[in-house]
């Protein structure tokens, strides 16, 4: 490819996503949206989180509590955390319309099935869970070889030290688009390969007997299965905020451009980017 | 055929129309997935054979599920499901506090046998202090005190073409039209097999209480709460489940719930 001079303030074309990438990044959107919303179904069955090994009856350990509790007002709902009692009626614990009150801790809107199914929840999660951590492998095994791990997630030296830099040119929304990634975006990516998306899956792992049985340390590592069950309730947190600031990201940082490269790999430069960072020519 | 041409901007402007309106409508277009034999639903299932699968594989056939200390016994074993079955044949025996319960090995067999709540507490006891966990989500620690499950197939003497046991149970689960359904569970013969799957009649020290499976409940330490099953009166060794119940081996796993039941 002749090299492409920048004009008209344009950048040249850059191959950015290589096919693995892609491929992932949309399985994994996929997998995502089934897990988080047949989770909830699965919560609702129990909503509440607790610290150990055991739930306390005829006890406290209770960090979290969603339910509906009757008032002279009438049911209202109510969410519980650490104690602190907020009233959430219209979003937790109580939604719906006044005629046809629903009685979950999230609604029907943020659950598959909408309506109380536990077993089919169930098998809508296994079944994301186990295309979500396959895929996991094909990305870790494929960006390893192609460099993609150690290019754009892994955070240097250098990548640290030009963090400050970063947040200042984020808050003046000022975008570089070059062949790498900033170092912020190589700080958020690496949590979520490196931190979140391994403790998400080890701590729902953590939640089944057969795998205690083949794993007990795992049990040891988090501290129970109710511990585990709500450290794997904080990071679906953590992950749905990252949704949210990902896709602010790809609005602010032009939507079109983001999405051309993560479907065909083709990545508008900023200018005066050498078309030779590209992979392919 | 130039009725509609899409270019790929269009293609995306598109999809996001499509997508929002997905999230923005909520969530009752994947409600089919709860018809019990839609299609989708079937391949979504075959993750559960695969979970099953891969366990088996790992999972050592001996593996012991943790046991407790004494001090994490903090509370009563939560009782859960059927608390107080109604049947006539339950309530008899209930009333004359089991003293004419029977417990029958049958099926594939060389040998049928029944044993009364007298012998089968006269045999070894093992006790374990171990997690319950609900497929709710909660759990629960208690001890566990009854005979091993093993040693008496083997006085039974399975035949090698059985797969499974299946686990009869007193208790009407549920009502019908048609009358009372009844509980039952099967497991594999790995689990029947594991050290720590007893015929529990004891809990926490005491006699197994009525609202907690009395006189005999099954432990299958490695497996969800559903795979216990309370007021056991038959084992049964079969090569397929499918004639019993709805064919899914078990009451939850009629209704909906993986049968394997160790996730």
């Amino acid at each position: 490819m002749t090299e492409q001079t920048s004009h008209k303030g344009k950048g040249p074309l850059i191959y950015r996503q290589s096919i693995w990438t892609r491929v992932t990044h949309w399985v994994w959107a996929i997998c995502l949206f089934f897990l988080l919303l047949s989770g909830l179904q699965i919560f609702n069955a129990h909503p509440a989180l607790y610290i150990g090994q055991q739930s306390g009856f005829e006890f406290d350990n209770a960090v979290l509590e969603i339910g509906a509790v009757n008032t002279d007002a009438g049911a209202r709902g109510q969410t519980t955390i650490f104690g602190r009692t907020f009233d959430t009626t219209g979003v937790l614990g109580m939604s719906g319309s006044a005629e046809r009150p629903q009685f979950t801790a999230f609604p029907g809107a943020v659950t598959i099935p909408s309506y109380r199914d536990l077993a089919t929840g169930r098998v809508v999660h296994f079944f994301f869970g186990w295309v979500f951590v396959l895929t996991m492998f094909v990305w870790f095994l494929a960006s390893f070889i192609n460099g993609h791990i150690r290019r754009d997630i892994v955070p240097l030296g250098a990548d640290l030290k030009a963090v400050p830099a970063d947040i200042a040119a984020h808050a003046r929304l000022r975008f570089h688009h070059g062949r790498r990634y900033g170092p912020l975006q190589k700080l958020s990516y690496f949590t979520v390969f490196f931190i979140l998306f391994p403790l998400i899956v080890l701590t729902g792992l953590t939640m089944s007997p057969g795998i205690n049985a083949i794993a007990p340390f795992l049990l040891d590592i988090f501290g129970g299965r109710q511990t585990a069950r709500t450290i794997h309730f904080i990071v679906m947190l953590a992950l749905v905020g990252f949704f949210i600031i990902h896709i602010i990201m790809v609005l602010a940082a032009g939507p079109f451009n983001e999405l051309r490269s993560m479907i065909t790999g083709w990545y508008r430069a900023s200018p005066g980017t050498p078309a030779s960072q590209g992979d392919k020519p | 055929m130039s009725g509609l041409r899409l270019n790929r901007r269009k293609f995306l402007g598109m999809s996001a129309v499509a997508g929002s309106g997905l999230i923005l409508s909520g969530c009752d277009q994947f409600d089919f997935l709860g018809q019990r034999d839609n299609q989708v639903r079937a391949v979504l299932e075959q993750a559960n054979v695969l979970t099953y699968q891969v366990q088996r594989k790992l999972i050592g056939e001996q593996t012991l599920a943790r046991e407790y200390s004494a001090s994490e016994i903090r509370q009563g074993q939560r009782p859960n499901g059927s608390t107080n079955p109604s049947t006539a044949e339950y309530s008899a025996l209930r009333a004359a506090d089991f003293a004419n319960y029977k417990l029958t090995i049958k099926g594939m067999v060389e040998q049928e046998l029944q044993f009364s709540l007298a012998e089968l507490r006269n045999m070894p006891a093992r006790s374990q202090i171990t997690r319950h966990d609900c497929v709710e989500g909660w759990s629960c620690i208690a001890k566990w005190t009854g005979t091993a499950l093993g040693p008496i197939l083997d006085m039974a003497r399975v035949k090698p073409e059985a797969r499974f046991c299946v686990y009869h149970c007193y208790d009407n689960i549920q009502t019908s039209l048609a009358g009372d359904i009844l509980y039952y569970e099967s497991s594999d013969l790995i689990d029947a097999y594991h050290p720590q799957t007893i015929l529990a009649y004891g809990l926490n020290d005491q006699v197994l209480p009525v609202p907690n499976g009395a006189p005999i409940r099954v432990r299958i330490e490695r497996a969800l709460g559903y795979k216990q099953p309370k007021y056991v009166h038959t084992i049964e060794l079969v090569d397929d489940l499918s004639p019993f119940g709805q064919g899914k081996g078990g009451y939850w796993p009629d209704n909906g719930y993986d049968w394997y039941g160790g996730i």
